[in-house]
């Protein structure tokens, strides 16, 4: 997780900093910090920060998990930009699960990192943190030099009198400061101004790529425990479906093979060595009978895209409001014309590189457990293991290991994988490494849902967009993947809803519906959660509005921007870089797309040409602007931009996940492909900056990738598709 | 019957079922866990390793075909990732999860030895084998054009 072992066994001066209740600390100890802060708040407290008297080096908490998006530099750098500490004297370690020192404000105080929302919900909290950790230090300074505070100044990690040319380190002042029992009051006023940043804004290695490149990172699959022994799980193919009859026989005779546990969902083989868990989950197959329940029993997915798609178009069928504005069924009746259309979106799968696994070990008694795990929320987590267990959350000791891979299938609530390693070691009475395969992954995947969309728009005599209908059949995601979060939402499932409001379009008048389906598939967020199917739909829809009207499509966007500057720039600054209006070689054609996603307005636009015989889309060229505000680390934006269009690219082309009664049908990467190095685009990126402040960049492109694909079709050959991914068979369909 | 080859240089045994995939020998029982786990089944490349020079899926090769052979592994491109691959890697900024970058930098490392200045279609030829999620494809373009110029 980090570059630097966390040093337990601190026994100097240091200036320890509790954050949320504010209270300070000067202590000989890290252990006394907790007791001295507990004394005055009442509570136990973990420091965000600690500067080490005697090397100067400065301890930063990270509060987010690593899943390669980078927030694990990100975050601590915008405290020490703030606090002038010298970057290279900082040491990043992974914050303790303690919700209520560094819970993400954008989660409701829980420990979770998803939706592009760390630096977005941690960016303030964090420069207030490091200018009180500096104001600290500067009255210190002012009281042993004896000048007024107002004459220091900070270089990195040392406090300067220009006056008198005395300067302290950061380090020396920690070893007499005195740390007031109150934090000193800052304000937004007290922060550096965007132009006197020296970390924010620019690029830096991330931590722990170091690690990245010669194979001593840890991933949770990497932990060996003494005493561990290996375990797979064969779980039922329907999610609420159990073992009836099982015969392990074949699985037992395998060498290695200890004995089998039965598990409510499935079967869990346990063995000596990973491969003999793993050949005797293949010989379980076919040797369990399982019983005829949960909802997805019979489910097709094919027969219900129809259905879906049925009942969207159906304006009698039920369905629930979502953000409405003005009143789209009195505009719709006025219009001078209607434009009308159908898409579709199917399941996807997120396809981590790094299959779902966990190490538990469950003391005797069961009333402890010790967990290591890559998990997007280590509330999560936590909490999902002391409800297995039936034991307090603070018997569960965490460790959070990086991830291969997030993409929002790690932050479920019932944190699933993790629970398979705690059931399997509280069965063997020993350390257990549960590690799924490919094929479980898959099988057991969460996917992104099957949606129908049908959207109506109705233009006045001059082809304004007067009134904004769209229906959406969808099956559900948040119900499953966060009963706590959707009732806390009062039953509003944003994961798919999400990417619909337009609020940035000059759009008066919008009706959005969602038809709730509830199929008993396995569900989740998935990197670009409802944007990407309901942004494929809208945007693929503009332009169909655009032909109609016989507008061109960048123009119509510009005018729907028309009070939303950021966004007009972020447009017109990729179709200056495609050179939008510069005709492409005989077979090719650009497409275009938009997204004002969570106050990030990205822009794309794709070179595209398909091959008729085929059927198969190539991409040659992606141009893409983003305004993500201040981007606090630059050139990981245009890395998380790039990742965000490759993955894009996938789901619209080639990632297709169906569903034969109630099972998932594929099963690993030759039918499940996933975009190689001879598929991507050239990529040409442009961070716009702005003085906004931060908002995501790491999905924000994801949903840019399938409409502009489609609308560079629909340019090139007349022919609109309507199904998301593109794949060769619906293309040759389309365009017979 | 225990499988002697040799590891990063040094000897090694191992007294699993012959059957058993490199893989799995190399990660638990060697604890070379830089190693990686992806498919189990040769589709992306998280495996890859050196065998006498020539990159391999681990996952793909049984014990039983390593005997006398010599492995590379991750950890023994070199002993302080100063091999100009990994050296790259660093300077492109080339990882985000990292998962299946040690596969990504065997498969680099076996397509410079063999062909010290590849094209950039010889290079997406190459490399192709092994999968990214993240997309860091551009930048692993980058990295080896990189290394092949700087050596």
């Amino acid at each position: 997780m980090t570059n630097a072992a966390l040093d337990t066994t601190l026994s100097r001066r240091q200036v320890m900093i509790g954050a949320l209740g504010l209270s300070f600390a000067f202590v000989a100890t890290r252990l006394d910090a907790a007791v001295r802060a507990s004394s005055m708040t009442g509570k136990s407290l973990s420091p965000w920060v600690s500067i080490d008297a005697i090397d100067g080096s400065i301890t930063i908490m990270s509060p987010a998990t690593e899943m390669g998006q980078g927030s694990t530099t990100s975050l601590p750098r915008i405290l020490a930009e703030e606090l002038d500490a010298d970057w290279d004297k900082v040491k990043i370690v992974a914050a303790p699960p303690i919700d209520e020192i560094y819970g993400n404000p954008g989660f409701g105080g829980m420990l979770y990192t998803a939706g592009s929302n760390a630096v977005r919900s941690y960016y303030e909290p964090l420069r207030i943190f490091g200018a009180q950790v500096r104001r600290v230090l500067l009255d210190n300074a002012a009281r042993r030099l004896n000048v007024p505070v107002s004459e220091l100044t900070t270089e990195p990690s040392v406090v300067v009198h220009a006056k008198s040319g005395r300067r302290l380190t950061y380090a020396e002042i920690a070893a007499f400061a005195q740390v007031p029992a109150q934090a000193p009051r800052v304000t937004a006023a007290d922060l550096k101004p965007t132009s006197a940043f020296r970390l924010i804004g620019h690029d830096t290695m991330r931590v722990e790529l170091p690690n990245k490149v010669n194979g001593s990172a840890q991933y949770s699959i990497d932990v060996q425990v003494p005493g561990m022994l290996y375990a797979t799980v064969l779980r039922a193919p329907i999610e609420g479906s159990s073992p009836e009859r099982i015969n392990d026989a074949p699985a037992r005779a395998i060498s290695g093979v200890i004995r089998t546990v039965r598990l409510d969902y499935g079967v869990g083989v346990l063995a000596q060595t990973p491969y003999a868990a793993i050949e005797a989950r293949q010989a379980l197959i076919g040797n369990i009978t399982w019983s005829r329940t949960g909802t997805a029993q019979g489910f097709d997915s094919d027969r219900a895209s129809v259905e879906f798609a049925r009942a969207a178009r159906d304006l009698s069928a039920p369905a629930k409001p979502w953000e409405p504005r003005g009143n789209a069924a009195a505009e719709m009746a006025k219009a001078a014309r209607i434009v009308e259309a159908e898409y579709l979106n199917d399941y996807t799968y997120h396809a981590q590189m790094e299959p779902l696994n966990a190490v538990a070990s469950v003391s005797p008694s069961g009333d402890s457990a010790e967990i290591w795990c890559g998990t997007q929320s280590q509330t999560m987590a936590q909490e999902a293991v002391a409800k297995a267990l039936n034991i307090p959350r603070g018997k569960v000791t965490l460790h959070d290991m990086l991830m291969g891979g997030g993409f929002g299938r790690r932050g479920h609530r019932d944190e699933e994988f993790i629970i398979d390693a705690v059931l399997m070691a509280k069965a063997a009475g020993k350390p257990v490494k549960v590690i799924w395969t490919r094929e479980d992954d898959v099988h057991n995947g969460r996917m992104r849902p099957l949606s129908a969309h049908y959207l109506r728009a109705g233009l006045d005599a001059n082809g304004k967009i007067i009134a904004w209908h769209q229906r959406i059949a969808v099956d559900r995601v948040l119900p499953f993947m966060d009963p706590v979060r959707y009732e806390s939402a009062m039953g509003r499932d944003g994961i798919v809803m999400r990417g619909t409001e337009f609020l940035t379009y000059d759009l008066p008048n919008l009706m959005t519906e969602q038809l709730y389906r509830d199929t008993g598939v396995r569900t989740s967020p998935l990197r670009g959660i409802g944007w990407t199917a309901n942004i494929f739909a809208a945007e693929s829809f503009l332009d169909e509005i655009a032909l109609a009207r016989k507008t061109d499509p960048v123009a119509l966007r510009l005018e729907l921007l028309k009070d939303f500057p950021r966004g007009r720039r972020v447009v017109e600054r990729v179709a200056e870089m495609a050179q939008w209006s510069r005709p492409r070689a005989q077979g090719r054609a650009l497409g275009f797309a938009f997204v004002d996603y969570s106050n990030t307005p990205i822009a794309g636009i794709v070179e595209a040409s398909v091959d008729r015989a085929s059927g198969k889309i190539r991409v040659h060229d992606v141009w893409c602007t983003i305004d993500c505000g201040i981007p606090v680390h630059p050139n990981n934006v245009v890395a998380q931009t790039e990742s965000s269009i490759v993955y894009g690219l996938g789901m619209s082309l080639m990632e297709r996940i169906t569903v034969k009664d109630g099972a998932i049908r594929q099963s690993n990467f030759f039918d499940y492909p996933v975009p190689r190095m001879n598929e991507i685009p050239e990529m040409h990126i442009e961070v716009i900056r702005t003085d906004n402040r931060p908002t995501g960049v790491g999905q924000m492109a994801t949903p840019v990738m399938a409409p502009a694909i489609a609308n560079a079709i629909a340019r090139l050959t007349g022919k609109r598709l309507r199904e998301s991914p593109m794949t060769p068979d619906r293309v040759k369909r389309a365009l017979a | 019957m225990a499988v002697s080859f040799t590891v990063n240089a040094k000897p090694a045994t191992s007294d699993l079922p012959p059957h058993t995939p490199l893989l799995w020998v190399i990660r638990e029982d060697l604890k070379l866990t830089g190693t990686k786990f992806g498919c189990g089944a040769g589709l992306c490349g998280a495996c890859m390793v050196h065998i006498d020079g020539v990159r391999a899926f681990s996952c793909q090769t049984q014990l039983s075909q390593v005997a006398g052979k010599s492995i590379t592994t991750i950890e023994g491109l070199s002993p302080d990732s100063s091999h100009p691959v990994q050296k790259a890697w660093l300077a492109e900024n080339v990882p985000q999860c990292g998962y299946c970058q040690s596969g990504q930098i065997m498969s680099a490392a076996d397509l410079l030895k063999k062909n010290p200045k590849p094209s950039r279609a010889e290079i997406v030829e190459h490399m192709s084998t092994n999968l990214c999620r993240c997309g860091t494809y551009p930048r692993i373009v980058r990295a080896i054009e990189r290394a092949s110029r700087e050596g």
